[in-house]
């Protein structure tokens, strides 16, 4: 075999990147000086603002009573029952509307609108359906992460290789065979965009469906410190969700790279 | 033995802008032997390329018959293989499971279609390359797998759309040597369409020509240069000969038509 030379990465881009770290970190560590000094020095009043110092203990505290994990495990249970759903109903079914052109005519002016209409509205109706409980806040979810997913995978199915649809019915493969030698796989990256997206959605559905009505959860418990003034823990609350979020969406982003590896190399920015 | 008999083909298809019915082959008829190399050029545009879809069963022909040893051809099927100009491999695919993919799509198990491949990715010399993505191929080396794709399911008549008109054009040549090396050891009965002249008389025995639109069989002309031939026969008298002798028949016809 012939030899093949691996170029390391320049020393440019190299110190481009150290430098990008440092000044993203140090913003991210002057917000934080900044705003514990305006607690510290009473610049303005504590109980609005709270501070850095203050959300850490509160999240010690509510890690050791307890509430924490508690609420969290709820929230988690809603997520991933109304997520699980939408993707097990959002999948196929986008798949099917983009492969049917006549099920895409029938139903694509109902999607749309419904699509349009904000789920989080709806909340009021799903409680007098669901009731205060549960249920109500996995059909948020489940409403909130469904469209993302049928968006993206009936746009997949119109980007498919019309060559190799081409060559497969030259060599004689059924409507079947293509839809799971081509279709399937043109939809992969796509469902992954679409999984992401739905979870940013599904996340937001879930708080906002706990802050809306409920006894339990993240968002119940942020909306509960919130009308009883205990901004530590509003903080704390906050900090619980997006440290999920971002997780989620790194897994996944994750995951999506290792479903896209064929397509090589891609530069990333 | 006749492979490939095509008898009084027409194709028609519906002009969308005008809605009127034309007519891209007219009356073509052609008997291809076991074994043989035969080339159609013509003008851009003048309905090879339809024509030889049609023999692949992609295009729908509205009268006349096509037969692959005498049995009536009615849309695609294993015992034709097209390679086309691209070479539209599965991007997410290596390049070895894309060599099974036709055989795979015929209904072989994964395992026994590895085997039947395996002579033809050695015989294009492409071991060694099984456990690459197409995306790392250069454009010569993919359609070699594509090559590979349709000889791998063995099929009576093979089949080729101008297979080396996106290459450049030293990697055409080579392709052609190569091409003809390949005929040569496995002697499959081939319809290729180019609109290289030199690539045609190189690679085969016959070279029928099409007229400009609607396509009829302007001339057939035999190419009696011996096998196995090497590509330097491009230098010789008798290659530069059939070579203008096609090109004559080729712009009398475009002349006569205002084909260009």
């Amino acid at each position: 075999m012939r030899h093949v030379t691996v170029f390391p990465k320049s020393n440019v881009a190299q110190r481009e990147k150290v430098l990008n770290l440092l000044l993203g970190s140090s913003v991210i560590v002057l917000f934080l000086v900044g705003w514990e000094l305006l607690f510290q020095f009473k610049i303005v009043n504590p109980l609005f603002i709270s501070a850095p110092s203050r959300v850490v203990l509160a999240e010690i505290a509510m890690i050791n009573d307890g509430t924490l994990l508690k609420n969290l495990s709820v929230s988690a249970k809603e997520f991933v029952l109304g997520y699980g759903a939408a993707i097990l109903i959002g999948f196929p079914f986008g798949i099917i509307l983009g492969w049917f052109k006549l099920i895409r005519g029938s139903f694509g002016p109902f999607i749309a609108a419904l699509q349009a209409t904000p789920r989080v509205a709806l909340m009021p109706l799903f409680i007098i359906w669901f009731g205060l409980g549960i249920t109500s806040k996995i059909v948020v979810v489940l409403m909130s992460a469904i469209f993302p997913l049928i968006v993206n995978l009936r746009v997949a199915m119109t980007t498919i290789d019309a060559d190799l649809v081409h060559v497969a019915r030259a060599y004689g493969a059924s409507r079947w065979q293509i839809f799971r030698s081509i279709a399937f796989p043109t939809s992969l990256p796509f469902l992954m965009t679409g999984l992401r997206l739905a979870a940013g959605r599904g996340l937001l559905g879930v708080i906002v469906a706990e802050v809306f009505g409920g006894a339990e959860g993240i968002g119940y418990m942020i909306q509960y410190a919130g009308s009883t003034f205990q901004t530590d823990k509003v903080f704390a609350g906050v900090l619980v969700v997006a440290v999920t979020g971002i997780t989620l969406d790194f897994s996944l982003d994750r995951l999506g790279r290792y479903f896209d590896r064929w397509r090589g190399e891609v530069p990333v920015h | 033995m006749v492979k490939l008999s095509v008898k009084d083909l027409v194709i028609g298809y519906l002009d969308k802008q005008s809605g009127h019915t034309m007519v891209a082959v007219d009356k073509v008829s052609l008997d291809i032997r076991e074994g043989e190399f035969v080339t159609i050029v013509g003008l851009s545009g003048c309905g090879k390329s339809t024509f030889l879809n049609s023999i692949a069963g992609l295009v729908k022909h509205q009268h006349g018959q096509i037969r692959v040893n005498d049995r009536l051809v009615n849309g695609p099927g294993t015992d034709r293989a097209v390679v086309f100009q691209k070479a539209s491999l599965l991007p997410w695919r290596k390049v070895g499971r894309n060599i099974t993919y036709g055989l795979e799509l015929s209904g072989m198990k994964l395992s026994e279609a590895r085997e039947k491949a395996s002579y033809y990715v050695n015989l294009i010399r492409l071991n060694g390359f099984e456990n690459h993505y197409p995306h790392q191929l250069s454009g010569g080396m993919q359609q070699r797998v594509n090559l590979a794709r349709a000889l791998a399911c063995d099929p009576e008549v093979l089949l080729l759309d101008e297979p080396f008109a996106a290459l450049d054009a030293i990697t055409r040549e080579l392709m052609q040597n190569e091409l003809l090396e390949l005929c040569e050891k496995v002697g499959k009965t081939v319809v290729m369409v180019t609109h290289q002249i030199d690539e045609a008389v190189l690679l085969s025995d016959r070279v029928i020509i099409f007229s400009a639109r609607p396509a009829y069989v302007l001339d057939d002309i035999p190419i009696p240069i011996p096998r196995p031939r090497k590509s330097h026969i491009k230098d010789s008298e008798e290659f530069r000969g059939l070579m203008s002798k096609i090109w004559t028949v080729i712009e009398g016809n475009a002349n006569i038509g205002g084909g260009i």
